[in-house]
């Protein structure tokens, strides 16, 4: 079946492809869209900017989302900014630049054709958002202003102070608010999808269910579009929301879509440490602060032991005795390198016994200098909110001490196979956003999350699609009550039957904690061959553990968030097999993706081309099955491919 | 830290509500607010008891789901935060702490501590929004905004929706939120165009839904957890005004 994955990327140069392909995609007329029915699931910068754009196009739209609000979605809490190849700054950045940072970050394991045209409508995102009245920062001139972030060597990152991510969410929402009024697109909030329905072959619908009244509800369309983002909540504590989850891409993966690269997932080095076990939630400190920030320990493990036992404080170090170990291991790049090599250096220093905090998990990031050189306002201006924000989780100030910080999950790379039209392997069922895996390889560039929802959402999928819907428009309506929209909805009654006859006494967050444990364990930040055949069968048990003891309480037909959750950790343990058996076979270091076996002398990740320069496509094979392996094959003609080196 | 948490239960919208009491033990200083009731939820589950649902997403601040009313204030004895950045140490160890959901008529009751706040959606979808085309919009730096212009318009887009402002408002006015958002476009040249009727339709949105009016006791501006100041309300009344004399 591997010719499944026809990557369908046009021929020609590359700055031509994007262009050759709207040229050939075929149009729907506009008296025609009427008669279109698109669902997009999730409402995040991808799925709330592409239900906008198709509803401004003229196709029916219907949108779900989990939340009681589309502006909910986990989008709003990206901080630090968007990337776009502007040159407003005049520093050389360019579209070919923009897309070989992404490249390079990636470390060389993404779509070349996806990336370049990933960079070259990021210019058109920030015109389009400005126009929405989104407050970016500006200059005192009233021009709009940039930072710089980690991997890269220009400043080509837009931001409204550290909520970047909300101010473009509410922008996609507003617009999806305009495309609601207006009757094109229909919102079902306070909505889980719970299965695809595919009819000869083709996605045809959802089963979701009202969160509200319980019940299971069928929704037919022409095509369907899933923007639920990733699944980084498979490790329990990561940055995602509490509700973030990968069950939508599980349900499509089950029933036939390829899922891609499940091992890349991002740990981002600037987070606030764990507390206790107690904690569920683990929060950010935005990536921008690494511009300005200096991280570093102590030199001397005395010193170490100090700050542990609260003796001396972080500010009472001489500079001559602290190790800015970015610094000094990579000096090009310095406190910038990308986020993977900042996390894979501090688990360094933290595991040779250099962390600062009484868990020994923690590394600090200093401001002093920053204060300094310019000035309290400049810094306030800059980061206010997130020392605010810090200062409040933490009772410590950063303008006194420097921050405590220590690398948590972040975003996943992988996720749907999808072609270059976003296409995934069943003909009708789009994935956008995080919830596919195309733009980022092994490792994602900070600020660029943001600039690939919004890139699919406004400027690719409102195109692709319409090649698919050119063939449909002469389809009547896909009819719910069809034989598989009632087999679909049965099966889901079924696993929620089953779920509440358990009975057992383990409460759901207890089992997720602990497959939690065994991802962070097993298939975290160093992961090798033993470590990751313990994973597979560690999650084999506890998922029998909990078919056996699992307990849910209350019923299906009322408002019930521990039957949300079990369902979804249902879900995870798919997952985290399916990551743990990806990570099994990448038997190279690459990103995000560290095996133990793999690195140089100097304990860089060591990459293999040879043999693993390849997106691997999972394909399911039943319940209890192994995943099949697909391989896509990546060809680079426009890039050299090259060790990535952010020392010199 | 310990505790007895007195908590709004109620099965659904049509249901009484009623008090129920809880003691909840050995809770670190540094947990969160949340934290604690998620920890109360496993323990109820264990015991047999339906867990307390409330909304909650992002816990940082930043998504604007959680919505409780602590001891009488709108997310709690913390100035300027959500009920997720709320922290235990702001208690006194072996407190009785009362927990409410929103309580307006805007807001019904779904379960417990969870609210139905689709007004909210509906106000924005009656204007609160640039109408702009994907594709149509001209080089972002063709519209300059001065540097302080787009710090104010920003102060007011830090909205965040969660609903704050009409739980601790006695009339359950929607002012401030309806004004955060009129005043962050109107302040803008982009928004300019449709500053008037945006006033006018979710100004008439908001009475239409059942929220009261607005009689400047400025309780909202001091529970707001993103500081969002009745300044905003001065321009939402200038504009609102300028629309009814254009008529």
């Amino acid at each position: 079946m591997a010719d499944k994955l026809i990557s369908k990327i046009p021929d020609g140069p590359l700055s031509e492809k994007w262009k050759k392909r709207k040229s050939e995609i075929h149009l729907v007329s506009p008296n025609n869209k009427r008669k279109l029915e698109i669902i997009v699931v999730g409402t995040g910068l991808g799925g709330a900017s592409a239900a906008a754009s198709l509803g401004e196009l003229g196709y029916n739209v219907k949108v779900f989302c989990i939340s009681d609000s589309p502006r909910r979605a986990h989008s709003i809490a990206a901080q630090g900014g968007i990337n776009a190849a502007k040159n407003y700054q005049n520093d050389n950045d360019s579209v070919y630049r923009l897309f070989y940072d992404t490249i390079k970050g990636g470390d060389y394991r993404a779509r070349e054709a996806n990336v370049y045209r990933l960079a070259e409508v990021s210019a058109a995102i920030i015109d389009q958002c400005v126009a929405q009245g989104i407050p970016f920062a500006r200059e005192y001139g009233g021009y709009l202003a940039n930072r710089s972030f980690g991997g890269v060597q220009v400043s080509r990152t837009f931001y409204a102070r550290g909520q970047t991510g909300q101010q473009l969410l509410l922008g996609a929402y507003a617009s999806l608010n305009k495309e609601i009024a207006a009757g094109t697109v229909k919102s079902y909030p306070r909505h889980e999808m719970l299965d695809l329905v595919i009819i000869n072959g083709e996605a045809k619908g959802i089963i979701a269910r009202n969160l509200v009244t319980g019940q299971l509800e069928r929704f037919g369309a022409h095509a369907v579009v899933i923007a639920t983002g990733g699944y980084g909540n498979t490790y329990f504590l990561s940055t995602n929301a509490m509700n973030s989850n990968g069950s939508a891409a599980m349900q499509c993966y089950r029933k036939g879509a390829y899922f891609a690269n499940p091992c890349f997932a991002q740990i981002h080095p600037t987070c606030i440490p764990v507390h206790g076990e107690q904690q569920c939630k683990l929060t950010l400190m935005s990536e921008s602060l690494r511009n300005d920030g200096r991280i570093w320990v102590p030199k001397k493990l005395e010193d170490v032991e100090k700050l542990r036992k609260h003796q001396i404080k972080a500010s009472q170090i001489p500079d001559e005795d602290r190790d800015y170990y970015l610094e000094r291991r990579y000096p090009a790049f310095g406190n910038l390198v990308p986020r993977d090599v900042a996390s894979r250096a501090a688990k360094e220093r933290c595991d040779a016994g250099f962390g600062v905090n009484e868990t020994g998990k923690a590394v600090f990031l200093d401001f002093s200098d920053a204060i300094r050189r310019l000035g309290h306002q400049k810094v306030a201006e800059r980061y206010g909110n997130l020392f605010e924000m810090y200062e409040k989780i933490t009772a410590s100030s950063p303008w006194e001490e420097p921050m405590m910080i220590y690398p948590a999950i972040h975003y996943t790379m992988g996720g749907i196979w999808v072609d270059y039209d976003l296409q995934t392997t069943i003909p009708g069922l789009y994935a956008i956003g995080e919830a596919n895996f195309s733009d980022h390889g092994g490792n994602r560039l900070g600020a660029s999350a943001l600039m690939q929802g919004l890139a699919d959402g406004y400027f690719v999928i409102p195109v692709t699609i319409g090649d698919y819907l050119s063939h449909k428009f002469a389809e009547p309506k896909t009819d719910i009550n069809a034989p598989e929209f009632a087999a679909a909805e049965k099966a889901v009654q079924a696993r929620i039957d089953r779920l509440f006859s358990i009975k057992g006494t383990e409460t759901v967050d207890s089992l997720h904690k602990e497959l939690g444990h065994i991802m962070w364990e097993y298939v975290g930040m160093a992961r090798d061959e033993e470590g990751l055949k313990t994973a597979i069968s560690k999650i084999k048990a506890l998922r029998e553990r909990f078919y056996k003891d699992v307990k849910v309480p209350g019923n299906q037909f009322e408002f019930n968030q521990e039957l949300e959750k079990a369902l979804r950790l249902e879900d995870f343990f798919d997952i985290g097999e399916l990551m743990a058996y990806d990570a099994l076979n990448r038997k190279e270091s690459c990103g995000g993706h560290f095996r133990v076996e793999s690195q140089t002398e100097e304990g860089e990740a060591k990459r293999d081309d040879k043999n693993f320069m390849y997106v691997a496509a999972w394909e399911f094979k039943g319940e209890g099955k192994e995943p099949e392996l697909h391989k896509e094959e990546l060809k680079y003609e426009f890039i050299e491919v090259k060790t990535r080196n952010y020392k010199d | 830290m310990n505790f007895n948490v007195k908590i709004w239960r109620q099965r659904n919208a049509k249901a009484k509500g009623h008090f129920e009491t809880y003691r909840i033990e050995d809770i670190e200083s540094d947990a969160s607010f949340l934290e604690m009731l998620d920890i109360l939820n496993e323990k109820l589950i264990r015991e047999g008891i339906d867990p307390v649902s409330f909304d909650h997403d992002c816990r940082e601040g930043i998504c604007g789901a959680c919505s409780l009313y602590i001891d009488g204030r709108a997310h709690g004895p913390d100035d300027h935060v959500t009920t997720c950045q709320l922290f235990m140490r702001h208690f006194k160890d072996g407190a009785t702490i009362t927990v409410e959901p929103w309580r307006s008529s805007a807001f019904p009751v779904i379960k417990d501590l969870v609210v139905d706040r689709t007004a909210y959606d509906k106000i924005l979808q009656a204007g609160g929004f640039i109408s702009v085309r994907t594709g149509s919009a001209q080089d972002a730096n063709n519209i300059l905004i001065g540097h302080d212009t787009a710090e104010e318009s920003m102060d007011a887009a830090a909205c965040i929706g969660c609903g704050a402002c009409v739980a601790t408002c006695k009339n359950g006015s929607a002012m401030l939120f309806v004004a955060a958002r009129v005043s962050s476009l109107a302040l803008l040249p982009q928004g300019k165009v449709e500053a008037r009727k945006r006033a006018r339709s979710m100004v008439a949105k908001m009475d239409e839904l059942g929220f009261g009016n607005c009689t400047n006791t400025r309780a909202c501006e001091l529970e707001c957890p993103k500081g969002i100041t009745v300044s905003h309300i001065a321009r939402l009344n200038r504009e609102y005004l300028k629309a009814k004399f254009s008529e």
